[in-house]
């Protein structure tokens, strides 16, 4: 979740009728370009492959003699067909067309795209993992159901509450599990509420999810620095309310002064309270959210806990709740039996335990009669968990304040440096991240969407653009706490030539990217003459 | 810390740029009475070399297919996953790279998400498949919101062969919607043809068919179609993709949406997840369709280039009247999916069909001339079938790791009724050695 709207929206003119204008002094010309622009099935050679199979050794082998004809596929499906050279060359060449974290410093505000250690894709690989089926038995998955159990009591000790939820995919489908448990609660006690509040600063994925578990959204008007406006809040806070979401720090950075005051208004009106946790990352050892009276929150793990974005996921986005939420938490729930000592909850002495025959013992409880159900088939996105697991081991307590401690300064510290140049969307100091405004270039013809453009050109991704939504020409900084000073002072400055270059020569701004394998792309022409799949020449009509 | 480089010196001079006495400061913010005043419930940070022993120790607990022969389906299966894949997805660029929004610097994740569209509909038979879902259940759960949203009925006929698991998805996304399941019955091994036709109505929005089913065995698909486009409603049908190069293309049966786990095709067990959510459609719902979709335009010198695109029907544009609320998907995993159909290419993914099937049918044999032990149904099967056993399915699984073997999943913990059912996958992977290991295995577990 948290992830808004980068680019241009569709419906603004197109980026292609613009004349095109000469390349910029010193900038890399056309021909410095990548030139590859190959799809792998312009690769394709008839009879070519790159698979290695065994031949059959059984007795029949025919697929024909096994199976009706009626079953059996009769077109072909038109794969690629190439060698294992050239997938290794063309997939290697089409990652170097991507910014990632690994190559280019990447300030996208409310997705936190820190530094991925490697031990966590090390970890998480390791046979034990990475080849356990999810229905092997109880008994013959200990090691994974322990791993599960101990990241969940860590991430409920991170966020002061009682219980959590491996299961959902990523934020979006724990908010999803965090509402319908609220609507489980209410039901449960005879309530029917019909409206769930969010504010218009929100995450697009907070409404949406709203809406998927049944509630009608009433969209509440934020203050000018992004906090809840308390009044308008107070005009809804009804019987037919069922929840409120909101984002702590709020989606401009800040940190809701009166979080405490709001929530018990809410409670006082029998109103739930979720936490939406994108930005989690800034309050890890300062503040938790159930201490704050929340009911429910989530985390992004791939956000917070440093598991890889991997260009569009998989994330993981589990959901922790109040003990009076607990009944309703997805199935199964990870439990752990005691042994017949009491023992060390930690692995390494569990080896030991195991031994000595009194080993506690972990399983999946599927008996929970109120729970809201599954979300996904199996357990959760285990791959994301060992590594969050393996990330929260590595920092241990001191190291998760520090963390957030960073990750706030170094937003500050951008924000100072910015100042002159951009105007803030809020007086600091900020949190993790910071909103400025190119509404001082915008009356120079010089939006947020060129700015972040060019910055592709001087090497950074982009900050997020036109997020939040309540702040005009937004930019929306996040530098993480795993970036060092050098490379803020890299980006400020690169921030502040743009601020210059847009009283200068703000042609130059217009010409970004030039440096990108390929320029401003027509979003317009792409969703008005949708092209979702290649075919080959001769029958290129669109789908 | 080695993630964090700032320095005190650094922190110093940082604060002095803005004024600050210490980063305390910064947090004024945040009031007294809301601060922890402890330092976190964790343990204590470990060694790299500590945690390496740590993780170690807790994944050698767990009973892999790795130093198990595994003969485990139930929706998660043990193909075999070419080198290549996941020495490409470790490239950083790929890894750490964000959601394509800056199409200009991620042309890279945009071209493979084309390329993987394009593949899942060639595979399926389909118009249009999206950028991926979460899993196989949750694109179930997607697809069914989505005949929901088209038909605007509320009723949806789910067949006994539906993976338990996937159904209960379907249930927690449709609960808040008022969606109301209805299940049609089990004949021999598949959906009985007439209990299907008398269990849909004008209310019903879709029928959903899982082929092959929880039992292993392939289900009419086509008849079942039928039945749907009579009543006015959609055929959703969930499908293995790694079957389709034998197996029939669903578009070519009459399906509506097809959906499936894709996890066969090149992604790790991984104890159930990740896994890869497989949607493609018909051109008719390509509006209605959620999650991400790639296309391809032109940029400003005229040369082909990959967007985003058709997000009008996104969260972040229609907020709370989106189609779906899915936005971080699993685009690494559908990397892992098109690297592995780009390896197999056409006659790959035929050879992996064509040897899972026939070492399949050669277990069965093998397998059902256990004294005691038959084969449950008559219906024709793929790489996966069902055994009825003299003795409790799981005790007997329990009795087989201690031959180093994943027996199966007993049908037990989703229905009283198969309480004597064991479901046993072999997939390519699988020798004839192994498989006749797994009959002396059996014999001894059943005697």
């Amino acid at each position: 979740m948290a992830e808004e709207v980068r680019g241009a929206a569709e419906g603004e003119p197109s980026e292609a009728s613009k004349p095109v204008r000469g390349a910029a002094e010193g900038e890399p010309s056309e021909a410095s370009k990548p030139s590859y622009d190959k799809l792998i099935f312009e690769l394709s050679s008839p009879g070519r492959h790159a698979f290695s199979l065994p031949e059959p050794d059984v007795p029949k082998s025919d697929v024909h003699a096994l199976l009706p004809e009626r079953h059996l596929r009769r077109q072909g499906a038109e794969l690629p067909e190439v060698s294992e050279v050239d997938v290794i060359r063309h997939y290697s060449r089409l990652s170097r067309l991507n910014y990632g974290v690994d190559t280019h410093f990447y300030p996208l505000g409310s997705c936190t795209m820190k530094y991925n250690p490697r031990i966590n894709e090390d970890m998480a690989r390791l046979p034990g993992f990475g080849a356990l089926h999810p229905l092997a038995p109880e008994e013959a998955s200990q090691g994974a159901l322990q791993l599960m159990h101990e990241l969940a009591a860590d991430l409920a000790e991170i966020a002061g509450m009682d219980a959590v939820s491996l299961q959902p995919a990523a934020g979006a489908q724990g908010e999803l599990a965090g509402v319908l448990m609220i609507r489980a609660y209410h039901l449960a006690n005879g309530e029917r509420r019909t409206k769930v509040l969010i504010p218009d600063s929100a995450h697009g994925t907070n409404p949406a999810s709203t809406a998927i578990a049944g509630y009608r959204v009433v969209q509440l008007k934020s203050e000018a620095n992004g906090e809840v406006d308390v009044l308008d809040l107070e005009r809804n806070l009804d019987n037919e309310t069922a929840a409120f979401m909101l984002t702590l720090p709020n989606t401009l950075g800040m940190f809701e002064p009166r979080i405490i005051e709001i929530i018990e208004r809410c409670h006082a009106k029998g109103v739930q309270v979720y936490m939406d946790g994108a930005n989690l990352n800034a309050i890890l050892g300062i503040v938790r959210p159930g201490d704050l009276g929340f009911d429910v929150c989530h985390f992004n793990l791939h956000k917070t806990f440093t598991t890889p974005h991997g260009g569009g996921g998989p994330g993981a986005g589990p959901v922790g709740v109040k003990s009076h939420l607990m009944p309703f938490l997805p199935t199964p729930v990870v439990t752990r039996r005691e042994g017949r000592a009491r023992r060390s909850r930690r692995g390494a002495e569990r080896s030991a335990d195991a031994k000595a025959g009194g080993a506690p013992t972990y399983a999946l409880d599927w008996n929970r009669p109120k729970s809201i159900g599954k979300l996904q088939t199996f357990w959760g996105n285990f791959g994301m968990l060992v590594r969050a697991y393996t990330y929260i081991r590595t920092m241990g307590p001191a190291g998760l304040r520090s963390v957030s401690d960073n990750a706030v300064l170094n937003a500050n510290y951008v924000m100072k440096r910015l100042e002159p140049y951009y105007d803030a969307g809020a007086p600091g100091p900020c949190m993790h991240e910071c909103v400025m405004s190119a509404r001082r270039q915008k009356k120079l013809g010089v939006t947020a969407l060129d700015i972040a453009k060019r910055l592709l050109d001087l090497g950074f991704y982009a900050p997020s653009i036109y997020f939040p939504l309540i702040v005009e020409e937004a930019l929306m900084i996040e530098p993480t706490e795993t970036e060092s000073k050098e490379t803020l002072d890299e980006f400020c400055d690169a921030m502040i030539r743009i601020a210059k270059e847009a009283e200068e020569h703000p042609a130059v701004i217009h010409d970004a990217p030039l440096t990108t394998p390929v320029r401003r792309l027509d979003q317009t022409r792409a969703a008005r003459y949708p092209d979702l799949r290649w075919r080959p020449p001769a029958e290129s009509s669109r789908v | 810390m080695r993630y964090l480089p700032n320095t005190p010196q650094n922190q110093r001079a940082m604060l002095d740029v803005i004024g600050a006495r210490a980063i305390e400061d910064l947090l004024v913010k945040i009031p007294a009475k809301a601060r922890l005043s402890r330092p976190l419930g964790l343990p204590p940070a470990l060694a790299e070399t500590d945690l390496i022993h740590l993780l170690r120790g807790l994944a050698a607990e767990n009973a892999d297919a790795d130093s198990y022969t595994c003969f485990a389906g139930g929706g998660a299966y043990d193909h075999y996953v070419p080198s290549p894949i996941n020495h490409l997805i470790s490239r950083g660029e790929f890894f750490t790279a964000y959601t394509p929004y800056q199409p200009e610097a991620s042309q890279g994740t945009l071209r493979t998400i084309y390329e993987y569209q394009t593949m899942i509909a060639e595979l399926t038979g389909m118009d249009v498949a999206n950028a991926s879902i979460y899993d196989g259940g949750s694109a179930l759960a997607e697809a069914v919101l989505m005949a929901r949203d088209i038909t605007g009925r509320h009723e949806v006929v789910m067949t006994a062969g539906v993976h338990p698991l996937s159904r209960r998805v379907v249930e927690t996304y449709g609960q808040g919607l008022g969606l109301q399941l209805r299940t049609a019955p089990l004949g021999d091994g598949i959906t009985d043809a007439d209990g299907l036709r008398k269990a849909v109505s004008s209310k019903t929005a879709a029928i959903v068919v899982q082929s092959p089913n929880l039992f292993g065995c392939l289900e009419e698909i086509a008849d079942a179609a039928a039945v749907a486009h009579e009543a006015g409603a959609l055929l959703i049908a969930s499908v293995d993709p790694v079957n389709l190069g034998v197996l029939e293309a669903p578009g070519a049966q009459g399906v509506d949406i097809c959906v499936g786990e894709g996890q066969g095709l090149g992604v790790p067990l991984g104890f159930g997840g990740p896994n890869l959510g497989v949607l493609a459609v018909k051109k008719d719902f390509i509006r209605r369709i959620p999650g991400r979709l790639a296309g391809a335009t032109v940029d400003l010198d005229g040369h082909r280039g990959f967007v985003l695109t058709l997000q009008a029907r996104e969260q972040h544009i229609r907020r709370e009247k989106a189609t779906s609320n899915i936005c971080t998907n699993v685009a690494l995993c559908a990397l892992m999916g098109t690297i592995y159909m780009s390896i197999m290419g056409k006659a790959g993914l035929v050879r992996v069909g064509e040897l899972s099937t026939a070492k399949a049918h050669h277990a069965a044999g093998v397998l059902a001339a256990v004294p005691g032990v038959r084969l449950r149904f008559g219906a024709p099967f793929f790489k996966e079938f069902t055994l009825a056993l003299p003795k409790p399915p799981e005790r007997v699984a329990r009795r087989l790791l201690k031959d180093r073997i994943l027996a199966g999943v007993p049908l037990a913990r989703f229905d009283r009724k198969l309480r004597d059912c064991l479901v046993v996958a072999v997939t390519e992977r699988r020798t004839r050695a192994e498989i006749d290991a797994f009959a002396a295995a059996l014999a001894k577990a059943v005697a």
